[in-house]
């Protein structure tokens, strides 16, 4: 997986609440066996016209290198549709900065080396209005603009996942003895789990 | 110390708590469908890893599918790819699979419960937010990524963190007219789609107590649409009699050793909840979605929002970008508003019951001229089965309703079942976001009955008139 330390980057701000997994990538690209590709149709419905033409005055039409983009509340609500952060990094999307993210779209973003920041929504209206670079540190779990810094808090184990680009099953499968120990007694205890005896 | 429900389950599953406050769990079942695996599938397989426990996992083709005729060939490349690729899948790696040949086929949050696959007191998964729907059962159920399901593939766990508490006591005795649907749409406009983020719900108080399993599959369907972690509800007679027997329940002396351990499974009497919610009954009425998101809903007795009256900014922004896409006003009564189409069906409300209640509106009643379609999807093979043998097939057809073949159908349109653009539908189904159901597609929400009285109403209506016997 990709790590995430620090970036640099222009931002796109979209300034709509509940922006969910259907916006970010419809429906119809889901029947993908990939995960690749998926940039394309990021915010399809948003993006393009129903001739398949870009819409000039959509954020990301009109500012295609922005790497961070700047949301509303509660981003990523709807279904668990990882391919939501499939498109946004495809789309060269490596921070969402929003006051609050749907559970499992956060979770989706740290298999992905994206980065999920939680700041008050007048922070990020500051940071929208100022059109500067944005910077972002995650060791130092800071965005910084200009003069302005904003600290932002942060899951330990997420956070190490990022700064790693760790991949998330062979630390587990290291625990193998522990996780067998672990179901010899789940089993003992409650026999009628083991589903076909 | 006393204990939630969650709390007894999750201290259950816990292998291993890490010093970062992040907790290793063990995943008792799996299930699996088309749309969020073949990637899973193939990091598996490029790997070179095992799967942990194949007989955790249970796969059904549903989201896909064709609900016209099963041996209509599936014309759309890539959907047809992706159910191929499924089918191989299980087939390489031995696991159970209902093809959609097959009569236990079904939506995968129907044919769990149907299957008693899904029990009391275990971990499920699935790589679909809709598995709080198991959370009936007094399952911890959540919805996953594919990266997730993957590592449960791998090492039948997953690192988390443990979410808060929240429980939601409905109290009193529910009107005539009111559903389960009803009372969650209520709940959700109540605390908001993200009221619930980062916790889990347990849904107790009388009227859960009183609720049938499918009334209770409903409410915790839709937990995710309060942003929720996983709805639960405390396992009773009710959810031991709908289990016993299922094929994958236990049998003999082991479903009385099961149901003594199941008793124990609840909330201690002086619990703490992070949050607790209230909800009187009596102040629930038919509720009917207007906006595009399902927190964007009113009593079918009530009025559309006033944007302008609106102070916050982003929400004001976000009603009237709503309306627009609605093709509605401010101040509009619900009531009322005309649709082109219905659909009867999905996870929410697409089991036996949800059937039963649209039929009784629709018997001997027609689909008004104005509605192009009606579709009803029975959730599985074996609903649609149950309901043929009470004739509500016959009822539909003979109201003009169109009835099909089991699957996830116009609940998100992935298949060839859709509205076209600018088209209205009243929907059983639980999401109104922008497009869900067809480009610019228009989706109200709301429960079967209401459903089925639209179709005949050929506009949003108060389905209790249609229990008085007025209409
Ligand atoms: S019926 Fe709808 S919500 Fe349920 S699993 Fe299928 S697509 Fe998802």
């Amino acid at each position: 997986m990709q790590k995430f330390t620090t970036l640099t980057a222009q931002a796109a701000y979209m300034p709509i609440a509940n922006i969910d997994t259907d916006m970010i990538i419809p429906k119809q690209y889901l029947k993908t066996i990939t995960r690749s590709g998926l940039g394309k149709w990021l915010f399809a419905a948003m993006r393009y016209d129903a001739h398949g033409k870009e819409i000039p005055d959509f954020i990301l039409n009109a500012n295609p290198q922005a790497q961070i983009l700047l949301a509303g509340e509660n981003f990523g609500c709807g279904s668990s549709r990882e391919h939501a952060p499939w498109a946004l990094t495809d789309f060269g999307i490596r921070a969402v900065i929003a006051p609050g993210f749907a559970d499992i779209f956060y979770n989706n973003c740290f298999k992905n080396g994206l980065l999920p920041v939680r700041l008050p929504k007048e922070a990020i209206a500051e940071l929208a209005e100022s059109k500067q670079d944005i910077q972002i540190n995650l060791k130092e779990q800071a965005v910084i603009c200009g003069n302005r810094r904003f600290d932002f808090d942060i899951e330990p184990n997420n956070k190490a996942a990022l700064l790693n680009g760790l991949d998330a099953i062979e630390p587990v499968l290291a625990m193998r003895s522990e996780i067998k120990k672990f179901e010899a007694a789940h089993f003992a205890r409650q026999p009628w789990l083991k589903v076909g005896g | 110390m006393s204990k939630t429900l969650y709390d007894k389950i999750w201290e259950q599953h816990v292998v291993h708590d890490f010093d970062d406050g992040s907790s290793l769990i063990y995943i008792d079942r799996h299930l699996v469908h088309e749309v969020t695996s073949p990637q899973a599938f193939d990091g598996i397989g490029r790997e070179g890893r095992v799967l942990w426990n194949r007989d955790s996992i249970l796969a059904v083709a549903d989201h896909n599918v064709p609900t016209t005729s099963r041996n209509d060939r599936v014309t759309d490349d890539e959907a047809r790819i992706q159910l191929e690729t499924l089918e191989a899948n299980c087939q390489s790696y031995n696991l159970r699979y209902f093809g959609p040949h097959d009569k236990a086929q079904g939506i995968v949050h129907i044919i769990g419960p149907e299957q008693g696959f899904t029990l009391p007191g275990v971990t499920l998964v699935c790589g679909d937010s809709h598995t709080s729907t198991h959370g009936a059962f007094g399952a911890l159920a959540f919805g996953i990524g594919t990266s997730e399901i993957e590592q449960v593939f791998a090492t039948q766990c997953l690192t988390l963190r443990k979410s808060k508490n929240m429980r939601i006591w409905i109290n009193g005795v529910l009107p005539v007219g009111v559903t389960a649907k009803d009372v969650v749409l209520h709940i959700i406009s109540v605390i908001g789609i993200a009221g619930g983020t980062g916790h889990v719900i347990e849904y107790a108080g009388p009227v859960v107590d009183r609720m049938s399993m499918e009334g209770r599959m409903t409410l915790c369907n839709m937990s995710i649409e309060a942003g929720a972690r996983a709805g639960l509800i405390a396992p009773d007679e009710t959810t031991f009699s709908y289990l016993k027997g299922r094929p994958f329940s236990p049998r003999e002396q082991m479903w009385d050793k099961a149901v003594a351990f199941w008793r124990d499974l609840k909330s201690d009497a002086d619990a703490r909840f992070d949050q607790e919610i209230r909800i009187n009954a009596a102040d629930i009425a038919p509720y009917v979605t207007w906006g595009t998101n399902p927190e964007m809903g009113c009593a079918i007795t009530q009025r559309i929002p006033n944007p302008e009256l609106i102070q916050d900014g982003i929400q004001r922004a976000s009603i009237q970008r709503a309306l627009a896409y609605m093709g509605l006003e401010g101040g509009m009564p619900v009531d009322g508003i005309p649709v082109d189409q219905v659909f009867i069906g999905s996870c929410t409300n697409a089991r036996l019951e949800d059937l039963r209640a649209a039929a009784q509106i629709a018997k001997g009643r027609r689909r008004a001229a104005n509605v192009k379609r009606v579709l009803v999807v029975p959730g599985s093979g074996l609903v649609k089965e149950a309901a043929e043998r009470e004739g509500l097939d016959r009822i539909f057809i003979e109201s003009g309703f169109e009835w099909r073949e089991p699957g996830c159908s116009m609940c998100l349109a992935m298949n060839a079942d859709r509205l076209e653009p600018g088209e209205r539908c009243a929907s059983t189904s639980n999401r109104n976001f922008e497009g869900r159901q067809g480009r610019d597609g228009r989706t109200h929400l709301m429960s079967p009955a209401m459903a089925a009285a639209a179709a005949v109403a050929g506009h949003i209506t108060d389905v209790r008139r249609f229990e008085k016997g007025v209409a």
